[in-house]
């Protein structure tokens, strides 16, 4: 899996550290430690969702990049903003929507089911 | 603390300052309520790497109260950091709650939030004919050019704003007026109390440019904080422009409100990657900032569905 660590996993040991912040942290605070908390939790669970389907994120990305002839992200910006990409507007508007979904997917699910 | 309330009282001539408690800290100043010789007050002092010059906010600030804009009485300004260690403001407090969370939920706020989309509209109408030509410094921003280069100075390129960017460009409202721009009129920069609008805060991105940039940023999804309601949360497009068309005695294009809600989707999209960069560069290091930087898909996101149709 992650060799050469020995297990839990990266994941489950984000899990543990969240575990802990709700169970015993969470209930103990207040004001804004308490919020401040709330966001630790957002950032660990995210982190957890990312350290699971970030490889195949990462690849679907790719993917989509080679699919439109662009190396990456910051070449497919340039190329949008100097009208090279006009020709495959719909192409693009399709791969880019993609992208975001599987970012918010990490970052927010709910945002997602909340369409 | 000790320190900040001698200087204060040193500041303003008072006898004594009681009860100063810090009650937040952003990226680029923190906020504190105290008491001058009883008398409640607020301080908003500026952290160190803010570039933004605070004199000309407080000039903004004094003339649109002024001009009967609901808002706090300026008390005390300086941008000398002699005084108390940094460039600052004394307002006086406005009773009220800035949350947006409570103002759209809590029971108290039922009322509020029946008066409140007009009477943003109204707020909006007085802003943007209030008298600045006595304030210098104020500037005159091209918000797209502004943002384009505070993106491009990040160095992390995003297509689906690029996507937004040849939109805007394409579909630009030729702009009619060049007035006083509150530039973050939204729930949380307000105070609302059981009546509504009590006070319109944080001037501190006032500009001069199109009116309608304040309509636009207004109706943002991020700024309806999950509300179904377009206009900040609380009322529809129609609510808000019709306050403000009676206000003001003009006639407003939904379309050119809708254009500057795109450019603020696509501002407050920027201005998440802003964030993370004041933790990640370690202006303010926070796991709070960091986890805005996340939130950039939001709008990405918002983006797409504002434009679905209008490609």
């Amino acid at each position: 899996m992650s060799a050469p660590h020995d297990m839990p996993s990266a994941a489950e040991l984000v899990e543990a550290v969240r575990e802990w912040l709700e169970r015993d942290v969470l209930t103990g605070t207040q004001g804004r430690l308490q919020f401040h908390t709330r966001v630790a939790i957002n950032v660990l669970s995210m982190v957890e969702r990312e350290l699971i389907v970030g490889p195949e994120q990462a690849a679907a990305h790719a993917a989509r990049l080679a699919e439109l002839g662009v190396a990456d992200d910051a070449e497919l910006a340039a190329r949008i903003r100097n009208g090279e990409m006009d020709d495959q507007a719909e192409a693009v508007r399709a791969a880019v929507w993609a992208s975001v979904r599987d970012k918010l997917a990490v970052a927010n699910p709910k945002y997602l089911s909340a369409e | 603390m000790t320190e900040l309330a001698d200087a204060l009282a040193d500041a303003l001539g008072a006898s004594r300052v009681d009860h100063l408690t810090r009650l937040s800290g952003g990226a680029s100043r923190e906020t504190f309520r105290f008491e001058a010789d009883g008398r409640p007050l607020i301080l908003q002092r500026q952290r160190a790497g803010d570039v933004r010059d605070m004199g000309v906010e407080a000039a903004v600030v004094r003339a649109a109260h002024a001009n009967g804009v609901p808002s706090a009485e300026l008390v005390a300004s300086s941008t000398e950091p002699s005084e108390i260690g940094s460039a600052y403001m004394v307002l006086s407090l406005v009773e009220g709650e800035t949350i947006a969370r409570k103002i759209l939920r809590d029971e108290p706020f039922a009322h509020a939030r029946s008066v409140l989309a007009g009477q943003f509209g109204t707020a909006l109408a007085r802003i943007h004919a209030t008298d600045v030509s006595a304030v210098d410094g104020l500037q005159e921003q091209d918000q797209v050019a502004m943002y384009r280069a505070t993106l491009d100075s990040f160095g992390h390129p995003h297509p689906a704003f690029e996507l937004a960017f040849r939109w805007l460009d394409a579909h630009r409202p030729a702009s009619t007026r060049r007035t006083l721009v509150h530039g973050d009129f939204r729930l949380g920069n307000v105070m609302v109390d059981q009546h509504g609008l009590a006070a319109v805060l944080d001037w501190e991105l006032a500009h001069i440019g199109d009116p309608m940039e304040d309509l636009g940023w207004l109706c943002v999804k991020a700024w309806r904080f999950g509300s179904a309601l377009p206009a900040g949360g609380v009322g529809t497009y129609e609510q808000l422009i019709a306050a403000y068309e009676e206000a003001s005695g003009l006639t407003l294009d939904p379309d050119v409100v809708r254009w500057w809600e795109v450019l603020g989707t696509l501002k407050w999209g920027i201005m998440c990657i802003g964030q993370a960069t004041a933790h990640t560069s370690g202006v303010a290091r926070s796991h709070e900032l960091a986890a805005i930087g996340r939130r950039v898909c939001e709008n990405e996101h918002d983006l797409f569905l504002a434009l679905e149709g209008r490609w």
